[in-house]
């Protein structure tokens, strides 16, 4: 399991980095493993406004349906439209297959760094 | 408390993710994924646990009438290892489930039911008793892995002579004997790939899987979980107690027409499934729009002759991996059932579209 210590991460298993206002949101190595085979995602559109914490997408694999949830608010500035034909890139390459990339970042919610992000996964595969 | 299957430290040792499943732990995958495990039944082979389906027999003189009073199929005129599908109906022709009966021989049969439905299915069937024929559930001592996909054969024939073998798809040699083991060996399965089905003691189970294991390896055989056995069967077209068939919904309506025999003299559920017209029917759709349809999803009607309106709700759905495309399965207004026919699916508020297509989505014998 890779957790890039360059990246911060929600609790719902979003990473995201954050640079000068501007933010880019993808799910872990933890959260694509937990899914299994994506085969769908629904991204939102360039222009639509985020709020941290708030579902923005979702992902499915063959198993079920799961939103993907902002960690932070702001304006979509793009969208990578590889993933709407290659969901699979998100399980061969979490940190490489981002969803968006959001402008003008107002809020932002409580992030994990990476070691404190592994440990709350840690702490939920024993649930 | 879930119980254990007898292969549960197997699964383990495989790397299997291991989930509650009708009162089982089982493996959903295995470490390759759902699709890779679907993808090899559908080009090589797969080995599935699926020791939680329930095993009962019915034996005595009446055990053929017995059966032909409680199950919508007609029994008579099998041979002596033959398997037919069948379903179990209530008064009101309801599903109880759906099942299949192995004629072992004159006067005894052998019952696979699915596994949420076993005690109630007992019950129904001791409820039901007549006549000299008793009814025994013998599932906790029998334990059952299915072998599927097109190299099935060819790893089994390194384990079981030619003649042992079942001839026809759906018979099953009940006196086979693979490593030293007694099982019996069925010409059957659910993923629409072919392949076998065993059935053996409980206790030699964790060794035959070994076995078949190191059997296939030249053939790329895998241990799959059961999501792969769910997007095969429905890839296959072929029905899941629970969603495409309950105690709500008749055979008929399922589309299970041809396990159904209203010439017989009688049966449970029989008035009522003579007497009642079509409200609904089984369709495959394939859907064209973005997204997946999933199960409980209410399927709309945009025409201009009917207008909008809701025609019925999915039962199943998934992404279809060799396909490459979602497919669902629906109960809709016959009106609206013909192939080709346009619908869409409610999908979390979202309407994708659909195509009404023939089932199965896929064969193995018409490929894509």
């Amino acid at each position: 399991m890779n957790f890039p210590e360059e990246l911060r991460y929600a609790k719902s298993h979003e990473w995201v980095k954050i640079e000068e206002g501007n933010a880019i949101i993808g799910l872990t190595d933890y959260a694509q493993s937990e899914l299994g085979d994506l085969v769908f995602v629904n991204l939102p559109e360039v222009g639509d406004e985020l709020t941290a914490g708030e579902a923005f997408g979702d992902v499915e694999s063959v198993k079920a349906v799961s939103d993907v949830y902002s960690p932070v608010s702001g304006t979509v500035a793009e969208i990578n439209e590889e993933l709407l034909d290659h969901p699979e890139r998100i399980n061969e390459a979490p940190y490489e297959a981002w969803f968006v990339k959001v402008e003008n970042v107002t809020a932002e919610e409580e992030l994990f760094d990476a070691a404190a992000y592994e440990a709350h996964c840690a702490a939920e595969s024993e649930d | 408390m879930e119980k254990k299957t007898p292969l549960y430290e197997t699964h383990q040792k495989y790397g299997g993710k291991i989930v509650p499943f009708a009162g089982y732990l089982l493996p959903v995958q295995y470490g390759i994924g759902v699709i890779a495990e679907h993808m090899a039944v559908r080009e090589a082979c797969g080995l599935f646990d699926v020791s939680h389906m329930g095993e009962i027999t019915c034996v005595g003189p009446d055990a053929l009438k017995l059966l032909n009073e409680i199950l919508t199929n007609d029994f008579s005129c099998m041979y002596d290892g033959q398997a037919r599908y069948s379903v179990m109906c209530y008064e009101n022709g309801g599903c109880v489930d759906d099942l299949i009966v192995y004629k072992v021989r004159e006067n005894c049969y052998f019952i696979v039911v699915n596994a949420a439905n076993q005690e109630k299915d007992f019950a129904w069937m001791k409820a039901h008793e007549q006549g000299d024929a008793v009814f025994t559930d013998i599932s906790d001592t029998v334990a059952q892995i299915a072998l599927q996909g097109p190299k099935a054969q060819q790893i089994l024939g390194r384990l079981l002579p030619e003649e042992s073998f079942p001839t026809k798809y759906y018979s099953a040699n009940f006196d086979a004997e693979i490593g030293g083991m007694k099982c019996v060996v069925s010409k059957t399965g659910y993923t629409g790939s072919g392949g076998y089905e065993l059935y053996l003691a409980a206790d030699q189970a964790p060794a035959m899987w070994e076995l078949l294991m190191e059997a296939g390896k030249e053939d790329g055989l895998i241990p799959c979980g059961l999501g792969a056995r769910d997007t095969l069967r429905l890839e296959a077209g072929m029905p899941l107690y629970g969603h495409e068939m309950d105690e709500t919904v008749t055979p008929l309506e399922a589309g299970l027409n041809f396990a159904v025999k209203l010439n017989k003299e009688s049966f449970i559920g029989k008035e009522a499934l003579a007497s009642a017209g079509t409200s609904r029917v089984r369709v495959g759709l394939k859907v064209t729009g973005r997204g997946i349809v999933r199960e409980h999803m209410a399927v709309y009607c945009d025409d201009e002759q009917i207008g909008t309106k809701q025609v019925g709700m999915t039962t199943s759905g998934t992404h279809a991996p060799y396909l490459g495309y979602p497919v669902a399965m629906a109960l809709v207004d016959p009106a609206v059932a013909t192939v080709g026919t346009n619908l869409s699916a409610d999908v979390r508020g979202r309407r994708v579209a659909m195509t009404v297509v023939p089932l199965p989505f896929y064969s193995a014998t018409r490929k894509k």
